[in-house]
């Protein structure tokens, strides 16, 4: 009964969504204000039923209702009760019912939320969010409706799930991960919503910006969050591996990072208003593409999905419905207009449009690097793979290049800056960060390698150079500090500029300087890395709620004191009778040690894998830092503006001279 | 003029769309076949069982039969074994080719798993490996009467693959010699 309820609710849900990507239109173009008003009750209607929907498939979960198909190839009796969970999204048709329940949420914070913006705007916004989610629902319902039952032979038990997604990070990564992808969908339909009725003006781009800033960020937690995982779950010691769903992840990602500095400039100075509109379809197309190449199986991965071909053909037409409508009105209706505000070289404008273009560039390198090998395919050319050289060889020159602008964007002002000004600023901490980074790797390593220079040299830049920006617009004009003076999208945008430095450092150090040995260790062998010794002391066996392992004891010492043991286990999972690698890691700051078990060798010896990770905790610091930036800045105040002042255009709210991100 | 510029990312779109339409109708997990008609190249080897036995492609004998690439490290091919048991049971030679291994681990594993193998050759350098294009073990060839590579299977070999993958071309190849003869 559940799940034929679960089914039904999302009909209802489906319904609701088809009501409102018509009624508000219908009711803007026959200027009926009550037909606009519509927007918001049929948005919630259909929040609640999806909300419904989705909470009967969890409640089946939860009840070990193995007559339902997804429960039944997802779940056991014996999976922890978090797991459940989890489960919920740990197949194909859940983590669609969760983008789904994801887009509808996002659409009801906005009818929620919108009281500032006026009614027939927001109607157009709902209803096109609406079609989004018609589409994302026919697909759920048509060919991967997870209520679909296993009748009349139901299996007494299920067949788990995958012991790679039972762990902590898999209950909140694609939540994050999908809340991000899922939001660029508001920017999107905005974007639609202001090419529809020509209104790409600052108002336009004030409202779309917290929107984005949060999809954005919670991205970030998502893809940090992805990163973290495969780091301690996967048992590779890598942190990123260019694998084409991580990619997937990234572009959306990288084209979100353009879109709020391009909506930034719209905001403040009327310009770049194609280019804002254009960012914001790419970067849900990209969303889109993202989940075409994850579920279609066009592209070899770690991460795919079950793949079947019918399920990329409605993906397919989904991103070709949305992408050539959507860029079919842009190429008809985007402004023909210039932006009415005009400026120099030396200008804010110029070198966010550089750091825009730098980023829409590395986008452009990392979707080819993804589709070079279904291009090849699909040519008859044969089958190669992508990998990690090539990203290295193309994406950090790009990053690099972007990021000796990210320290001066801040500081130089809009329109037009004095060449001096900020040569006077700037031109000391230049040098000493050219300083800095050529002395680094001999200090830290003892020789000198370029990229550690470069990396170095530029975090040093990048972080000195944004503190003395914050510095001098909290130095009021009569002497003395006052944090309040800048906006509080300034202070977000210091904390995810640093957060952004602090992201390199720890790539550098991490890339650079980790020691690795593969090695066959015997009972009481004790082997050094780095000034760690690690000694094996023997395997226990463990047993988990839902599997049995072999654990191994590791005691680490450092000149000669004892500072910790590892105990990295080999799991069989009971159900799936999948052997899972799990590994032992100390973690400080400076350091990860990482310990993972390979196999087993006579004797009762084991091949063992032993790394020292200088630094890698930065990277996931650093993703907190950029994210909390990002939800700084969406809380501003500005942004909370009252409908009345934003009838017309808004005069800055804070003061020229201060910088807002 | 001005107004063709904003016609661009739909066109560039449509052409992206075209490969993605395509890449639907192929399989990234098929693996290249370069030698998929050629002949198995040479090769001079001692094996892991025989002393030392010298083997060459020569000893390649049967109407058909498998190479079987295999090592010790490899997880896979602990899994593929009792396969390749039952399948050698069956009356298909099956010729391993115990790739960058350990000469007594590899000993050590056929008297303990049992040997499927009508010789094992020792490619510790992993050359012949090489020559055959091998991605990783396991990785198994299908082999005709006249030395030609029918088929290269990367991965496991189970009842499943045997009867959709290998079986056919047997078929095939049996239909051949008695054409051949006739």
């Amino acid at each position: 009964m559940i799940p034929e309820l679960g089914s039904f609710a999302l009909m209802v849900g489906l319904a609701f969504a088809i009501c409102l990507s018509i009624i508000p239109l219908v009711g803007v173009s026959t200027s009926n204000l009550t037909l606009v008003k519509y927007a918001k009750p049929l948005t919630f209607g259909m929040f609640v039923f999806t909300l419904f929907s989705y909470l009967l498939l969890t409640t089946s979960f939860v009840n070990d209702d193995f007559s339902v198909l997804y429960v039944a190839s997802h779940s056991n009796s014996h999976l922890p009760i978090q797991y459940k969970f989890a489960a919920v999204f740990g197949g194909h048709e859940g983590s669609l019912l969760l983008w789904v329940l994801m887009l509808t949420t996002w659409a009801g914070a906005l009818a929620s939320s919108s009281k500032n913006i006026d009614d027939a705007f927001v109607g157009r916004v709902l209803a096109i969010l609406g079609m989004v989610i018609v589409g994302f629902m026919l697909f759920t319902l048509l060919t991967s409706n997870p209520f679909e039952r296993l009748l009349p032979n139901v299996p007494l038990e299920g067949r788990d799930l995958n012991p790679l997604l039972q762990d902590i990070g898999l209950i909140v990564h694609p939540p994050m991960l999908y809340l991000g992808w899922s939001g660029f969908s508001v920017a999107f339909a905005f974007a639609i919503a202001a090419l529809l009725c020509g209104r790409m003006d600052a108002a336009w781009a004030r409202w779309t910006r917290p929107w984005t800033l949060a999809a954005w960020s919670f991205l970030t937690i998502g893809i940090a969050l992805g990163s973290w995982w495969a780091y301690y779950e996967l048992g590779w010691g890598g942190w990123w591996f260019w694998d084409p769903v991580e990619n997937a992840s990234f572009m959306p990602w990288i084209v979100g990072t353009a879109l709020i500095h391009a909506l930034s400039v719209t905001e403040q100075r009327g310009a770049f208003r194609n280019w804002t509109v254009l960012l914001a379809i790419s970067a849900f197309s990209l969303s889109l593409l993202g989940t075409f190449l994850v579920r279609s199986g066009v592209i070899n991965s770690v991460h795919s999905f079950a793949s079947d071909p019918s399920r990329g053909m409605f993906i397919l037409m989904l991103l070709g419905i949305t992408v050539i409508g959507s860029l079919t009105l842009f190429a008809f209706k985007a402004s023909a207009l210039k932006g009415t505000s005009k400026f120099e070289l030396y200008s804010r404008e110029t070198f966010i449009l550089v750091g825009n273009v730098a980023l829409v560039v590395a986008t452009a390198t990392v979707l080819l690097g993804t589709l070079y090998p279904l291009l090849v395919d699909a040519l008859n050319m044969g089958k190669i793979s992508v990998g990690p050289p090539y990203y290295n060889a193309v994406f950090n020159p790009i990053v690099a290049f972007m990021v000796l602008f990210m320290g001066v964007a801040p500081i130089i002002r809009w329109k037009k800056n004095k060449v001096g000004t900020f040569r006077s600023e700037l031109g000391l901490i230049a040098l000493i960060s050219i300083a800095f980074g050529i002395a680094f790797p001999f200090v830290y390593g003892g020789e000198f390698i370029g990229w550690v220079a470069i990396g170095m040299g530029l975090a040093f830049w990048l972080i000195v150079a944004t503190l003395k920006n914050a510095k001098n617009n909290i130095t009021s004009p009569q002497g003395g500090y006052d944090l309040s003076r800048p906006t509080q999208s300034y202070w977000g945008m210091v904390v995810s500029h640093i957060g952004i430095a602090v992201a390199i450092v720890g790539a550098t150090m991490v890339s650079f300087y980790e020691t690795q040995l593969d090695i066959r260790m015997d009972v009481n062998d004790s082997v050094s890395l780095s000034g760690y010794e690690f000694r094996f002391e023997g395997m226990k066996d463990v047993a988990g709620p839902n599997y049995s392992a072999k654990q191994g004891q590791f005691r680490v010492f450092e000149g000669g004191k004892e500072i910790t043991l590892l105990q990295p286990e080999r799991r069989v999972y009971r159900v799936q009778t999948m052997g899972m690698t799990e590994a032992g890691i100390d973690s400080t700051i400076t350091r990860d040690l990482f310990v993972a078990l390979g196999d087993p060798l006579d004797n009762e010896a084991w091949a063992v894998r032993v790394y020292v990770k200088p630094f890698i905790n930065l990277l996931w610091i650093a993703g907190g830092l950029i994210a909390f930036g990002g939800f700084i800045c969406m809380t501003d105040r500005r942004y909370r503006a009252k409908k009345a002042a934003n009838k017309t255009e808004l005069p800055p709210l804070s003061q020229p001279a201060v910088s807002n991100a | 003029m001005k107004r063709f510029v904003l016609f661009l990312p739909l066109i560039l779109f449509i052409g992206l769309g075209a490969f993605l339409y395509k890449g639907l109708f192929l399989n990234p997990k098929a693996m290249p076949s370069a030698l998929e008609g050629q002949p198995v190249p040479q090769f001079k080897l001692l094996t892991v069982t025989q002393g030392d036995r010298v083997v060459t492609k020569a000893d390649l004998v049967g109407d058909y039969y498998l190479l079987n690439v295999w090592a010790t490290w490899c997880a896979a091919c602990k899994a593929e074994h009792p396969y390749l048991l039952d399948i050698a049971r069956s009356g298909v030679p099956i010729y391993g080719i115990n790739y960058k291994d350990d000469l007594d681990a590899a000993s050590q594993w056929l008297s303990h798993y049992k040997d499927p193998y009508q010789f094992s050759a020792f490619d510790v350098n992993g050359q012949l490996g090489l020559n055959l294009g091998v991605y990783g073990a396991p990785e198994t060839f299908l082999v005709d009467h006249q030395g030609i590579i029918r088929l290269r299977y990367a991965g496991v070999v189970d009842t499943r693959s045997w009867k959709v993958k290998f079986m056919p071309l047997i078929e095939d190849i049996k239909r051949e010699m008695a054409e051949s003869k006739a």
